[in-house]
C-alpha cells in the first residue's frame, strides 16, 4: 500500500518509562488508521530492532491499546539515563527513526 | 460525597502556571490543591547530590499562590515528591519555602511532613531477607552497590498521606512518592473507587501536558465521581480531547494497560474515553488490582566520579571526514602521555553532534552529511583535578591534531567560550531500581507535623 505512517499519526515520540528503558508511542489520528496499522502486523520487534540496530530482546513489548488508538514500543536503554555516556536523559528524541515507517 | 475537584497547577512545583488559570480552577471550588515536585527524569545526579531540579524562587512562587489560596478556601496543598527527588534534603529544602512564604504573608500554617529517605542498614536488611527484587530490566545487586549509594528513597503509596490527612493539615509535603498519590489520596479517603482515583492522579500529575496545545505550565482540573472522572483544561486556549487524555495514559509508563505502583496495578484496559464538550474529557473503566505483596519501589543513585567538558565546533569538511580516526588519535595520544593512570582512573568521551550525537548506536543513518559539526570534549575521572587535566590535553591535542590532507594548520576547533573547559562536578549513576517487600505500607515513611508562622513561639 505503501501509506506513510506519519500521515496517520497525530503523536509520534519517546520517552522515559523509568531510568532503564525508553517508550515509544504512536497514536493514531482516528481509529481506522489505527485498526489498519495494528491488523497489518507491521509493528513488530524485527521491524523495530532494525531500525535501531538492536537485537530483538532488548525491545521489551509491542502493545496495542485500543482506548487510545495508540501502538506503544518500549525498548531497553543500554545505559541508564544520565549514566556516563549515555545521550539523552529524557529519552525524549529517539524517536526519528519511526517517522519513515510505510503501511 | 458525590463529586471531588482537585486542582492541579502544573506539571512540576516550579514550573510555573497563568494566574487566570489558577484563579478559573479556584472558582469551582476545588476542595484539593495538589502538585508533583519531583521525577526521576532529571536523571541520577539530583537524587545523589540532594539538591533540587526547580529552581527554588521558582518553587516559592508556585507554593506561594498554593497556599495562600488553599488558606482562603480551606482547602489542603498536597506537594508530592518534594524538591525533586523526594530525599530528606530535598524534603527540608521544600520546608523551608513553605516556612519562609508563612513568615512573609502572615499565615498560620500546620504542616505535614512524610519522610521518604532509607537508610542503607534498612535497605541492607532487608537485601539480606530477601524482600528486594530489582525491577526489570535493572539488574541484581550487591550489599556493596546499597553501600556505595549516595542516597536512597523509597516511592510512598497513598497510605502515609491519608494518615498525614488524618490531621487538620493546610500543607502535606511528601517526599519521594508514587506521581498519582497527592491526587489520589484523599479521594480514596474519601471512599473513591482507587482505580478511578489513581487514574485520575496519573493524568492530573502533568497537569495541563494532557491538554491540547500541551504546556507544562499551566492548570488542569479533575473532577472525580463515583464511576467515573472528567478533566478539563482551566486555560480556555487549550482543551483536552480523547487523544490528549488517552495520550497521557500512555505517558512515560511501558505497559499502558497496566500501570504497576505501591500495592497494586491500574487496570485500563477497559478504560474509556468519551468527549463531553469541546474542553472537557469523561474517563469510565479504570480499574484497581490489589497486588497480593505490597511493594514499594527503591530508587538509590551513587557518584561515580567527577566531569570536565569542553566545548567546541568544526567546519572544516577535509577534517569532518576523518573525525573518526582524528577521535581515536586523540584517545591514543592521551593514553601516551599520561601512562601512570590506570583504565578505571578516567572515560574520554566524544560526543559529535551533526553525526550521532543524539543517538550514539541507535542511531540508523550512518552517512552524515552535515557542513558542520558541533564537538564535546567529556571526561568523567576519580577527581576533580584529573578530569580538568584530560580534559584540557585532549582538548588541545584536538585542537592542533596533524591529520592527512590538512590545510587549515593554525587550528581544528572553533571554541564559542574562554575558558573553554566547564568543570561540571560530581557525576551520579542509578544504583537501585528495586521493589522492596513491605507488611506495612506506613513504616518507612514517618510523619511530623510541624507549625509555621504567625503565632508559632520561636
Amino acid at each position: 500500500m505503501g501509506r506513510k505512517i506519519i500521515e496517520m499519526v497525530d503523536v509520534i515520540r519517546s520517552k522515559n518509562a523509568g531510568p532503564y528503558e525508553i517508550t515509544f508511542d504512536l497514536i493514531f489520528k482516528d481509529f481506522k488508521s489505527y485498526q489498519e496499522v495494528r491488523d497489518a502486523g507491521v509493528i513488530t520487534r524485527e521491524l523495530i530492532a532494525d531500525l535501531y540496530r538492536i537485537t530483538p530482546d532488548q525491545i521489551v513489548s509491542i502493545i496495542n491499546f485500543d482506548p487510545a488508538r495508540a501502538i506503544k514500543i518500549t525498548i531497553i536503554r543500554s545505559l541508564s539515563a544520565g549514566a556516563v555516556g549515555e545521550r539523552d536523559v529524557y529519552g525524549a528524541q529517539q524517536h526519528a527513526p519511526l517517522l519513515g515507517i510505510e503501511i | 460525597m458525590e463529586e471531588l475537584r482537585i486542582l492541579s497547577p502544573t506539571a512540576i512545583l516550579g514550573y510555573g502556571f497563568p494566574e487566570e488559570s489558577f484563579r478559573r480552577g479556584l472558582a469551582q471550588n476545588p476542595q484539593l490543591i495538589a502538585v508533583d515536585g519531583g521525577s526521576t527524569d532529571p536523571g541520577p545526579y539530583y537524587l545523589g547530590a540532594g539538591v533540587s531540579f526547580t529552581d527554588r524562587a521558582a518553587v516559592k512562587r508556585d507554593l506561594q499562590l498554593m497556599i495562600k489560596a488553599g488558606k482562603e478556601r480551606s482547602v489542603p496543598v498536597l506537594v508530592g515528591t518534594a524538591g525533586g527527588a523526594g530525599g530528606r534534603v530535598h524534603l527540608d529544602w521544600c520546608a523551608g519555602i513553605v516556612e519562609e512564604i508563612a513568615g512573609e504573608q502572615g499565615l498560620s500554617l500546620k504542616v505535614a511532613l512524610i519522610d521518604a529517605e532509607f537508610s542503607k542498614e534498612e535497605v541492607i536488611e532487608n537485601y539480606r531477607q530477601g524482600k528486594l527484587d530489582p525491577l526489570f530490566p535493572a539488574g541484581e545487586i550487591t550489599i556493596k552497590d546499597i553501600e556505595d549509594s549516595s542516597r536512597i528513597v523509597g516511592q510512598m503509596g497513598v497510605e502515609p498521606i491519608i494518615q498525614a490527612l488524618q490531621e487538620e493539615v493546610d500543607v502535606v509535603l511528601a517526599g519521594r512518592a508514587y506521581d498519582p498519590t497527592v491526587f489520589a489520596a484523599s479521594a480514596i479517603k474519601a471512599g473513591f473507587p482507587a482505580g478511578l482515583a489513581l487514574h485520575m492522579g496519573k493524568i492530573l500529575e502533568c497537569a495541563s501536558i494532557a491538554a491540547d496545545p500541551g504546556s507544562g505550565s499551566d492548570c488542569m482540573l479533575g473532577r472525580l465521581k463515583n464511576d467515573s472522572f472528567i478533566l478539563e483544561a482551566l486555560n480556555p486556549q487549550r482543551r483536552c480531547t480523547i487523544t490528549s487524555v488517552a495520550a497521557h495514559s500512555l505517558y512515560e509508563k511501558s505497559n499502558p494497560l497496566r500501570l504497576s505502583g505501591p500495592g497494586g496495578t491500574i487496570d485500563l484496559s477497559e478504560c474509556r474515553f468519551e468527549q463531553l464538550d469541546q474542553r472537557q474529557v469523561k474517563v469510565t473503566g479504570s480499574k484497581f488490582i490489589i497486588a497480593k505483596d505490597y511493594t514499594i519501589k527503591l530508587e538509590g543513585a551513587k557518584m561515580v566520579g567527577y566531569r570536565t567538558i569542553s566545548i567546541a565546533g568544526c567546519r572544516d569538511p577535509i577534517m569532518i571526514t576523518q573525525i573518526e580516526q582524528i577521535m581515536a588519535g586523540v584517545k591514543g595520544m592521551v593514553k601516551d602521555n599520561f601512562t601512570g593512570l590506570r583504565k578505571e582512573d578516567y572515560r574520554l568521551l566524544f560526543r559529535i553532534y551533526g553525526k550521532n550525537g543524539v543517538m550514539g548506536s541507535l542511531e540508523p543513518v550512518k552517512e552524515f552529511k552535515s557542513h558542520e559539526l558541533g564537538i564535546i570534549i567529556e571526561v568523567v575521572a576519580k577527581t576533580q583535578q584529573l578530569a580538568n587535566t584530560i580534559c584540557s590535553f585532549a582538548r588541545s591535542a584536538m585542537l592542533h591534531y596533524g591529520y592527512p590532507g590538512r590545510v587549515a594548520t593554525a587550528g581544528n576547533l572553533a571554541f564559542p567560550y574562554s575558558p573553554s573547559d566547564f568543570k561540571a562536578g560530581q557525576v551520579y549513576q542509578f544504583s537501585l531500581h528495586h521493589l522492596l517487600k513491605v507488611e506495612d505500607p506506613l513504616k518507612y515513611f514517618p510523619i511530623i507535623f510541624k507549625l509555621y508562622g504567625k503565632g508559632v513561639g520561636r
